[in-house]
């Protein structure tokens, strides 16, 4: 029980005892927001939407600093991390691509849609581009269920969005930074 | 002179091109030095015309739409600010018929209102509600709300005033108000866009159920899909600070009420409260065992108020106008009006607010002018993904929690997702099988065991193997989720399925059998 066990794509590690450690910068944000949040009443959400939004994913490196901060133990902190499917395990692409599955979109074409985005940009969910550019999410319910189907790009929604309408919203995200 | 202009900031206008529908407005303004002032309100819900413009006239305002940018130097040569024809021209928005006939009382300054100026909600109507509590007993505001017949608008329906007596009968250092606004059912979006469009009817409610029950603070549960009413709530309870109605002396009455969002993270199971209640403590979002209630035993063990965002926000109009006022409208015990979202594959999609009683049908056709598709329609699914799968034969049953229930079907969030004569109902059910397995939490077997059960039970009956046998085990293996289920995840995950096995059985074969 010495190793961290190895892990499969889209597997989250097991915490075990030799740790990898934070990044110094990426350690000193994680310490500047605990001492930020710890005094909130049930601040760990909080923590760990607070080190998604600035490192872009929570990780596992984040999890004994996270407990020690708030007197939790690493199974605590790593059972709620695990438990949402909004906090990622890895550094995404430069831009997220999150694709609605529900059923509004569903009964307006989603299914189609989804396979036209797997081919244009050559990956399944929770898989980015080589290039690191683009990163592709499920998601259910954007709240946009009368103008679906519903395509979310780095928090801007899009609506209507049919496969030539996506392509032009890519093309877009490949020149932006 | 300086016209004043609306453009929607609402996600879904804004999905449609809004925000770049505003900046044209803008610039060609400033190109024919015309004095335009450019509001971003809510959206008024007819998203079929969204993005829809208004003028605001003497007369009141016209509307146009639905406008692209492009569409914007033709307006402008058209002289739509005083309100001139054009092929995009509406006429008065209150004249369109599609917003005639509603009855928006939770909805009536959605779409109207700055939603960002609290001078703007008071100058329409607003904090009145709040008001009128301030001079009432505690005790007396939680009897008006019992009074209005006020039922959990979250999908529940469980009669509000009773809950929140039973917070306000409870002795405690510190009680809590909580809004549920995990709005994560496909096909409801009216949660959004009340936060988006008028997040000071929130606030107000929330702030009444404070004083009416004892408490000093509230916390909005907010999905972390929604980033666009994550700002508006944030900016409308920053100004509801400003102007002295949150904090230590709501409105001058020297009672203290705080209010603060704080974001899920993707989890559809924290819509059930209790497991709501442990998401906002900051732990996985697992169901608790009831009892004790939230109302008595709630957020960090104190008593604690769970509603929905419609509910808190229905409370500032049944105090404004008097809880018989509210009991007026609506059907048996339905009581009040309902915000309705047509969604999916619908011509006319949106939010249309009405009084419990009318069909299905007037729904789907009235308002929604038949399928996008311009096919038949198949089958509509109520209330979510855990909501029955409806047959045409009974879309003449009324919009009321009994009347579903009766054909076998549920309200819920009031969000009604439209599917034409291409939709393969095998493939909904194993849907919904799928997303409950997805979506668990895991505390109970029933749910985390049978859902992935009932994915492959759907599997093998679609691969041809023993179709009968199978057939009997899913339906057998419905019955065990939902009678041994801990909450409504397992407990109605089977609802889609077995409406779909009972009213498209000709859907669950092989191909070619």
């Amino acid at each position: 029980m010495r190793r961290p066990q190895a892990s499969r794509r889209g597997v989250r590690h097991v915490y075990l005892f030799d740790m990898k450690t934070l990044a110094p910068d990426e350690h000193a944000a994680v310490r500047r927001i605990l001492a930020d949040l710890k005094g909130r009443p049930g601040p760990l959400l909080e923590v760990l939407h607070a080190i998604q939004a600035e490192l872009g994913f929570v990780p596992e490196e984040a999890v004994p600093v996270v407990a020690e901060g708030l007197n939790l133990s690493r199974a605590e902190v790593h059972g709620v991390v695990t438990f949402y499917h909004y906090f990622r395990h890895h550094r995404p692409g430069v831009h997220t691509v999150s694709i609605c599955q529900a059923e509004a979109c569903q009964s307006m074409g989603a299914a189609a849609l989804t396979a036209h985005a797997k081919r244009s940009l050559g990956i399944g969910f929770h898989q980015s581009t080589p290039n690191g550019r683009f990163t592709l999410e499920p998601i259910y319910c954007l709240g946009n269920c009368a103008c679906s189907p519903a395509v979310m790009i780095d928090g801007e929604l899009h609506g209507r969005v049919t496969p030539e309408r996506f392509d032009e919203l890519i093309a877009q995200g490949s020149v932006k930074s | 002179m300086t016209t004043t202009v609306y453009v929607p900031k609402d996600a879904s206008a804004l999905s449609l091109g809004a925000d770049a529908v505003a900046a044209a407005i803008i610039a060609e303004a400033r190109r024919r030095a015309v004095a335009v002032n450019v509001v971003r309100n809510g959206s008024r819900g007819a998203f079929w015309l969204e993005p829809m413009v208004e003028v605001a006239l003497t007369s009141g305002r016209v509307a146009y739409g639905p406008v692209q940018p492009k569409d914007v130097p033709g307006l402008f040569e058209a002289r739509f600010l005083t309100g001139a024809a054009h092929a995009l021209a509406l006429g008065p928005t209150e004249e369109i018929p599609w917003f005639k006939g509603q009855q928006r009382l939770t909805f009536a300054r959605v779409g109207i209102v700055d939603p960002t100026s609290v001078a703007d909600y008071v100058r329409h109507g607003g904090y009145q509600g709040l008001g009128k509590a301030l001079a009432m007993e505690p005790a007396a505001i939680v009897a008006a709300v019992t009074a209005s017949g006020l039922r959990g608008r979250g999908g529940a329906a469980f009669p509000t005033g009773i809950k929140w007596k039973t917070v306000h009968d409870q002795r405690a250092a510190q009680k809590y108000v909580t809004c549920n606004a995990d709005e994560g059912d496909s096909g409801t979006f009216a949660d959004r866009m009340l936060m988006e469009g008028d997040p000071l009817t929130l606030i107000e409610g929330m702030s009444i159920a404070g004083i009416a029950v004892g408490a000093t603070q509230g916390y909005i549960y907010l999905r972390a899909e929604y980033p666009h009413a994550h700002r508006a709530l944030n900016t409308a309870i920053a100004a509801a600070y400003q102007a002295g109605y949150l904090g230590e002396d709501v409105a001058g009455s020297g009672k203290r009420f705080d209010l603060e969002v704080r974001l899920g993270a993707g989890a559809y199971i924290c819509g059930e409260e209790t497991s709501m209640l442990e998401s906002l403590e900051g732990k996985r979002g697992e169901v608790r065992v009831r009892p004790p209630l939230p109302a008595i035993k709630g957020l960090f063990g104190q008593p604690t108020i769970v509603n929905n965002v419609i509910t808190h926000a229905s409370v500032p109009w049944i105090m404004a106008n008097g809880a018989q006022a509210y009991a007026d409208y609506g059907m048996g015990k339905s009581r009040g009006t309902l915000p309705i979202q047509l969604a999916g594959n619908i011509r006319r999609g949106g939010l249309v607010e009405r009084a419990f009683g009318l069909t299905l049908r007037e729904l789907l056709y009235d308002y929604g002018a038949g399928s996008a598709s311009g096919r038949p329609i198949r089958t509509i699914q109520i209330g979510g993904p855990l909501g029955a799968y409806v047959p045409p034969a009974h879309f003449e049953t009324a919009v009321d929690y009994e009347a579903l229930a009766g054909v076998g079907a549920l309200l819920g969030h009031g969000g009604i997702v439209v599917f034409d004569e291409t939709v393969d109902m095998a493939r909904m059910a194993r849907y919904a099988m799928e997303f409950c397995a997805v979506e668990s939490c895991g505390k109970c077997t029933p749910c985390r065991i049978g859902s992935t059960r009932g994915v492959e039970v759907i599997d093998r009956i679609l691969a041809g193997e023993d179709g009968e046998r199978n057939l009997k085990l899913l339906e057998d293996l419905c019955e065990t989720m939902v009678q041994g289920s801990l909450c409504g995840l397992g407990g109605m995950a089977p609802f889609p399925v077995q409406s779909a096995l009972k009213h498209f059985r000709e859907d669950f074969r092989a191909p070619g059998k």
